[in-house]
C-alpha cells in the first residue's frame, strides 16, 4: 500500500519538473535576441531602401535572413538546449528541400530558354 | 520495510531529475538516443516532439510554395514587377518603399518576442502575466492580418489578380496570393489557439489540473511554450517569404 501510494507520486512528479528545470532563462536573454532581429530587419529591409544590386544585395539578403531564422530557432524555439536527437531529426530533413532547389533552378532555366526557343524575346503574355 | 521500499521507488526518480544529464552528449548522444528502446527524444514530451515534426511537415509545404515561386518567376520570359514598387506606400507625400512589409514585419518580430516571455512566465507559474503577454501577442498577430488584409485589397484595387497585373509577369499575382495568403492563415489559427490558450492560463487550468474540454488531459505550462512553437514557426516563415518574395 505505501509503495503503491509513493509509486504515484513520484510518476506524477517527474515529467512536471524535467521540463521545468530544463527551459528557464533570464528574460534578459529574450529581449536581446529580439533587439537583434530588429536591427536584423533594418539592415535588410536598407538593403533594399538604399538600393542595392546584383550579387551584393542577394547575399546580404540571405545572411540576414539566415541569422534571424537562426536567432528564433535557437533561443525563442529553444533548440540550442535540445539534445541532438531531436535537432538532426528536424534541422536535417530540410536539407531535402535544397536539393528541391536544385532540381528546379535548372528545371526553371530550360522552360525559359524553350520559351525564348519557341515564342521569341518578347511574347503576348 | 521502510528501507526496502524507498530504494526502488527513489531510482526512477532520481533518474528522471539527472537523466539528462548523465546520457551521453554530442554525437555519441545522438546514436544512443536514435538506438534505444521506447524513446528516441529523451527529455521531450511527445506533446513537444508531435509540434516540432508537424512544424517540419510546414516547412516543407512553405519550402515547396517558395520554390513553385522561384521556378515560375526564373522561368518567365516577361519581367517581374518589382516588389519595392508594388509595395511601396505614399506617407505624407513621400513614396516610402516596402514601408507595410516592414512594420508587418516588426510587429511579427514583436509578438514573437512577447510569446516568448509569455513561456518563461508559464514556467515560473505566474498566470497572469503568462496570459497578459499571450493576449498581447494575439493582439499583435491580429494586427498583422489586418494590415495584410489592407495590403490585399490595395493590390487587388489595383488590378493585381491570380492571372494578371498591370506592372509584369502574370505569375506574380498568383504566387503573391498563394504564399501570403496560406501564411496569412497561419497567423490567424495562430491567433484563435493564443486566445484559448491564454484563457486556460488566466483561469489558472495549468496550475489546478484541470481537464481540458477536448482531449480531457490535464493540461501543463509546457501547452504555452509548445503553443510558442507554433507561433515562432509562423514569424520563422515570414522571415523567408520577407527574404524571397518582397526582398529579392
Amino acid at each position: 500500500m505505501a509503495q503503491a501510494t509513493v509509486d504515484t507520486s513520484a510518476h506524477v512528479q517527474a515529467p512536471a519538473t524535467v521540463p521545468a528545470e530544463h527551459q528557464q532563462h533570464p528574460i534578459k536573454l529574450y529581449l536581446v535576441v529580439w533587439g537583434l532581429l530588429f536591427v536584423l530587419s533594418v539592415c535588410s529591409y536598407l538593403v533594399d531602401y538604399i538600393g542595392l544590386q546584383g550579387y551584393l544585395r542577394w547575399s546580404l539578403i540571405v545572411i540576414f535572413m539566415l541569422l534571424k531564422a537562426g536567432l528564433i530557432v535557437a533561443v525563442f524555439m529553444h533548440m540550442a538546449w535540445e539534445r541532438l536527437a531531436l535537432i538532426y531529426a528536424i534541422l536535417l530533413p530540410p536539407i531535402a528541400v535544397l536539393v528541391f532547389v536544385a532540381l528546379m533552378a535548372p528545371e526553371a532555366h530550360y522552360t525559359m530558354l524553350t520559351r525564348l526557343e519557341f515564342f521569341g524575346a518578347a511574347p503576348g503574355n | 520495510m521502510a528501507e526496502s521500499v524507498q530504494t526502488p521507488v527513489s531510482q526512477p526518480h532520481s533518474q528522471a531529475h539527472s537523466g539528462a544529464y548523465r546520457q551521453p552528449g554530442g554525437m555519441r548522444g545522438f546514436v544512443s538516443d536514435w538506438a534505444s528502446d521506447q524513446q528516441a527524444f529523451k527529455n521531450v514530451s511527445w506533446g513537444k516532439a508531435m509540434m516540432w515534426i508537424f512544424l517540419l511537415s510546414d516547412t516543407f509545404i512553405f519550402g515547396c510554395f517558395l520554390i513553385a515561386y522561384m521556378t515560375a518567376r526564373m522561368s518567365t520570359t516577361v519581367p517581374w514587377p518589382n516588389p519595392s514598387e508594388v509595395f511601396a506606400l505614399t506617407i505624407a507625400g513621400h513614396e516610402i518603399p516596402l514601408i507595410l512589409i516592414a512594420i508587418m514585419t516588426f510587429v511579427l518580430i514583436t509578438s514573437s518576442g512577447t510569446m516568448a516571455m509569455a513561456v518563461n512566465f508559464g514556467y515560473r507559474h505566474e498566470r497572469r502575466k503568462t496570459a497578459l503577454l499571450m493576449v498581447l501577442t494575439a493582439i499583435l498577430g491580429a494586427a498583422f492580418v489586418g494590415m495584410q488584409a489592407f495590403e490585399w485589397t490595395k493590390l487587388i484595387h489595383e488590378g493585381v489578380r491570380p492571372w494578371d497585373n498591370p506592372w509584369g509577369a502574370a505569375q506574380f499575382g498568383s504566387s503573391f496570393f498563394m504564399i501570403t495568403g496560406f501564411h496569412g492563415t497561419h497567423v490567424t489559427i495562430g491567433v484563435i489557439f493564443l486566445f484559448i490558450v491564454a484563457r486556460k492560463v488566466w483561469r489558472g487550468d495549468f496550475d489546478t489540473g484541470k481537464r481540458g474540454f477536448f482531449t480531457s488531459r490535464k493540461g501543463r505550462y509546457e501547452v504555452v511554450e509548445i503553443m510558442g512553437l507554433y507561433w515562432h514557426f509562423v514569424d520563422l516563415v515570414w522571415v523567408f517569404i520577407f527574404a524571397f518574395f518582397y526582398l529579392w
